[in-house]
C-alpha cells in the first residue's frame, strides 16, 4: 500500500465519480455531496462493468449496467443484483489533489 | 429467487421453498442471447445459508386454493400459507413455426449457440430484442445472418424509431441482412416460407416472435387472468394469499394494465411481494425499465413510451442518442438512449428518477443539451 497521487479535487464534479487507473488495476474515485472524497475498486462486483458511469447520488453508487446500488464510503451492497461488497481504499485531500492508498 | 432471498432480508423466519421446473440453479436469462454465458446466480450454498428449500426439476401440476395445496408432478403435495407465481414465461411459437428453434432457457442456449458458427446460414424470424440479439451474436460468431420482420421496422412495440434506426443502420453494417414487411406463412427447422410465395433455405431458424405469460396454473386455480395474472397494488392476484410477479404478472401502471418482460422489473416485485407478504408494504412506484445490448451498443429504455404520440430528442454526443416523451400534463412518462457501452446510462437512470418522481418538465429545456441533468433532479 502506498499513496498516490490520484486527481485534482477539480478533476470530479459534486456528487460524481471518475475512472482511475495505476499499476494495471483500475478504481473509481468519488466526491459526495459534501466534497467527501472516496476511492473503491473500479468495477462492479455484479458483471466486471466499470462504475465510473454510473449515477453518484449522496453516498452511493448506482452500477450503470443492471442498477447494483453501493454505499460508496463503506463499499456496501445496498440493492442487489450484486451480492459481494466493494473493496474501499483510504484517501486524502493535501493541497488540492486527491492521495489514495492502493 | 429474488422474493426468498427477500423475505429473509426483511426478517421473515418460517418456511421458504422455491419449487422451479428447471433442473439447474436458478440463472439469468439476459446472457443467454448476449455473451451466452450461464451461471448460477447464487451457489446452493447460498440457498442453505439462508435456510431457502430447493425444489429443483419440480413441475407443478395444480394448485387448490381451498386447501391451500399445491400439486407437484409425481403426486406430491405441498401446503403454503402464502404462494407467490413467478412462472414467466415461455417463447411463443405461431402454428406452422413449430420446428424452429426458440430461446428461453439454459439448454436452449446450449444447442442455439452450437450452431452459430462460421459461415452458417442462419435464419432469424422477429426483430425485436431477442432476434437482434441473436443476430448480433451471431454475426460475431462469423455466421450468415438473415433477420425476417413482418412490421415496417425493427424494435415496433416498445422503442421509438429514432432508436430503432440506429440498431438497423449498426446491423446492416455488420452485415445482417433485414427483411423487413416480409410475413412467415410457415417455418421450418431448416425453411422459411414468405407470404409472397417464396421460400427461404437456412441450416438453422429460430424464432423471436415474442413470450406467452405462464398462466396456466393460475387459469387451473381459478384465478383472474387477462394478459398474465391479474394482480393489484401489492402483486396479490384474486385470492388473498396468492401473489403474482415477474413476466407472469399484469398489473397496473399508472392507469393503464401492463405485462412487462423485464428483467428488473420481475427483481422489484419479487422484493414487492416479500414486503407485502410480510405486511410492510409500501406503494409499487418503480419505473419499468429494460435494457439490451447488441455488439458494442448498449440500449436502454425507461418508462412506456406511446409510440403514437410526439417523442422528443436531447442531442447528445455524435455517437450517442437519448430520447424521451412527456404527456399532455408535461409530465415526463418515458425515455430511452443507445450509445457505445454504458454511455447513456447515467443520463437514463436520471431520467428514470424523474419519472419515478412524476416531475412535470418543460421539453425544450429537457431537449437542450447544455441543461444539466442531474441539476434538474436535484430541484425536484
Ligand atoms: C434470452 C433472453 C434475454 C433477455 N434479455 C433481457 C434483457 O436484456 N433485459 C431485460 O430487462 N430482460 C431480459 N429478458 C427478460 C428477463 O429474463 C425476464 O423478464 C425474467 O427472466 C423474468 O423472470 P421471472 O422470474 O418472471 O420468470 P422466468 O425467468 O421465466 O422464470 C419462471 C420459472 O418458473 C418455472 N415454471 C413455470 N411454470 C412452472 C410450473 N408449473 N411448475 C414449476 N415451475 C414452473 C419456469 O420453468 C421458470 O424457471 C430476457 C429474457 C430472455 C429469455
Ligand atoms: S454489472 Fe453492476 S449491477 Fe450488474
Amino acid at each position: 500500500m502506498a499513496w498516490i497521487d490520484a486527481c485534482s479535487t477539480d478533476d470530479i464534479d459534486a456528487e460524481d465519480v471518475i475512472r482511475f487507473d495505476h499499476g494495471g488495476r483500475t478504481f473509481a474515485i468519488f466526491r459526495n455531496h459534501e466534497d467527501g472524497y472516496f476511492c473503491t475498486d473500479g468495477l462492479c462486483t455484479h458483471e466486471d462493468i466499470h462504475l465510473a458511469d454510473g449515477l453518484v447520488m449522496e453516498n452511493t453508487i448506482e452500477c450503470p449496467k443492471h442498477s447494483s446500488i453501493f454505499d460508496f464510503t463503506t463499499g456496501e451492497v445496498e440493492t442487489p443484483p450484486a451480492c459481494n461488497n466493494l473493496h474501499c481504499y483510504k484517501t486524502k485531500v493535501e493541497g488540492g489533489r486527491v492521495l489514495v492508498d492502493i | 429467487m429474488r422474493a426468498a432471498f427477500a423475505l429473509r432480508e426483511h426478517g421473515y423466519v418460517g418456511e421458504v421453498t422455491l419449487i422451479g421446473a428447471e433442473v439447474a440453479l436458478p440463472y439469468e436469462r439476459p446472457p443467454l442471447s448476449k455473451t451466452g454465458e450461464i451461471a448460477a446466480i447464487r451457489t446452493a450454498e447460498a440457498y442453505s445459508d439462508k435456510r431457502i428449500a430447493l425444489r429443483p426439476g419440480a413441475f407443478v401440476t395444480n394448485i387448490d386454493l381451498g386447501t391451500r395445496l399445491v400439486s407437484l408432478k409425481g403426486g406430491e403435495a405441498m401446503a403454503y400459507d402464502n404462494l407467490l407465481l413467478a412462472t414467466g414465461a415461455r417463447a411463443r411459437l405461431f402454428p406452422g413455426m413449430e420446428g424452429c428453434l426458440t430461446l428461453r432457457t439454459n439448454l436452449d442456449a446450449q444447442v442455439i449457440l452450437s450452431r452459430l458458427t462460421p459461415g452458417a446460414k442462419i435464419g432469424i424470424i422477429g426483430g425485436g430484442f431477442i432476434g437482434l440479439e441473436l443476430a448480433a451474436r451471431a454475426r460475431q460468431a462469423g455466421a450468415e445472418v438473415t433477420v425476417v420482420e413482418a412490421g415496417p421496422r425493427l424494435l415496433g412495440r416498445a422503442v421509438p424509431p429514432q432508436i430503432a434506426k440506429i440498431l438497423h443502420e449498426r446491423h446492416a453494417l455488420e452485415g445482417v441482412s433485414l427483411k423487413l414487411e416480409t410475413g412467415v406463412v410457415s417455418a421450418s427447422s431448416d425453411r422459411i416460407d414468405l407470404v409472397d410465395g417464396s421460400s427461404m433455405k437456412f441450416d438453422t431458424v429460430i424464432a423471436g416472435v415474442g413470450a406467452v405469460p405462464e398462466t396456466g396454473l393460475a387459469e387451473a386455480g381459478g384465478l383472474v387472468v387477462q394478459n398474465g395474472i391479474v394482480v393489484d397494488g401489492d402483486f396479490r392476484t384474486s385470492a388473498p394469499d396468492v401473489f403474482a410477479a415477474g413476466d407472469c404478472c399484469n398489473f397496473d401502471w399508472r392507469g393503464q394494465r401492463v405485462r412487462l418482460e423485464s428483467w428488473k422489473a420481475a427483481q422489484d416485485q419479487g422484493e414487492h411481494v416479500a414486503l407485502a407478504i410480510l405486511g410492510k408494504s409500501v406503494p409499487y412506484n418503480k419505473v419499468p425499465w429494460f435494457w439490451s445490448d447488441q455488439y458494442d451498443l448498449s440500449l436502454q429504455v425507461a418508462g412506456i413510451f406511446d409510440l403514437g404520440a410526439p417523442i422528443h430528442s436531447r442531442s447528445t454526443g455524435d455517437d450517442t442518442t437519448v430520447v424521451f416523451q412527456c404527456d399532455a400534463t408535461q409530465n415526463l412518462v418515458a425515455a430511452a438512449g443507445i450509445g457505445p457501452g454504458n454511455a447513456t446510462s447515467k443520463d437514463i437512470r436520471i431520467f428514470e428518477k424523474l419519472i419515478e418522481r412524476r416531475t412535470i418538465v418543460d421539453a425544450g429545456r429537457l431537449a437542450d443539451p447544455s441543461q444539466n441533468l442531474k441539476r434538474l433532479l436535484a430541484a425536484t
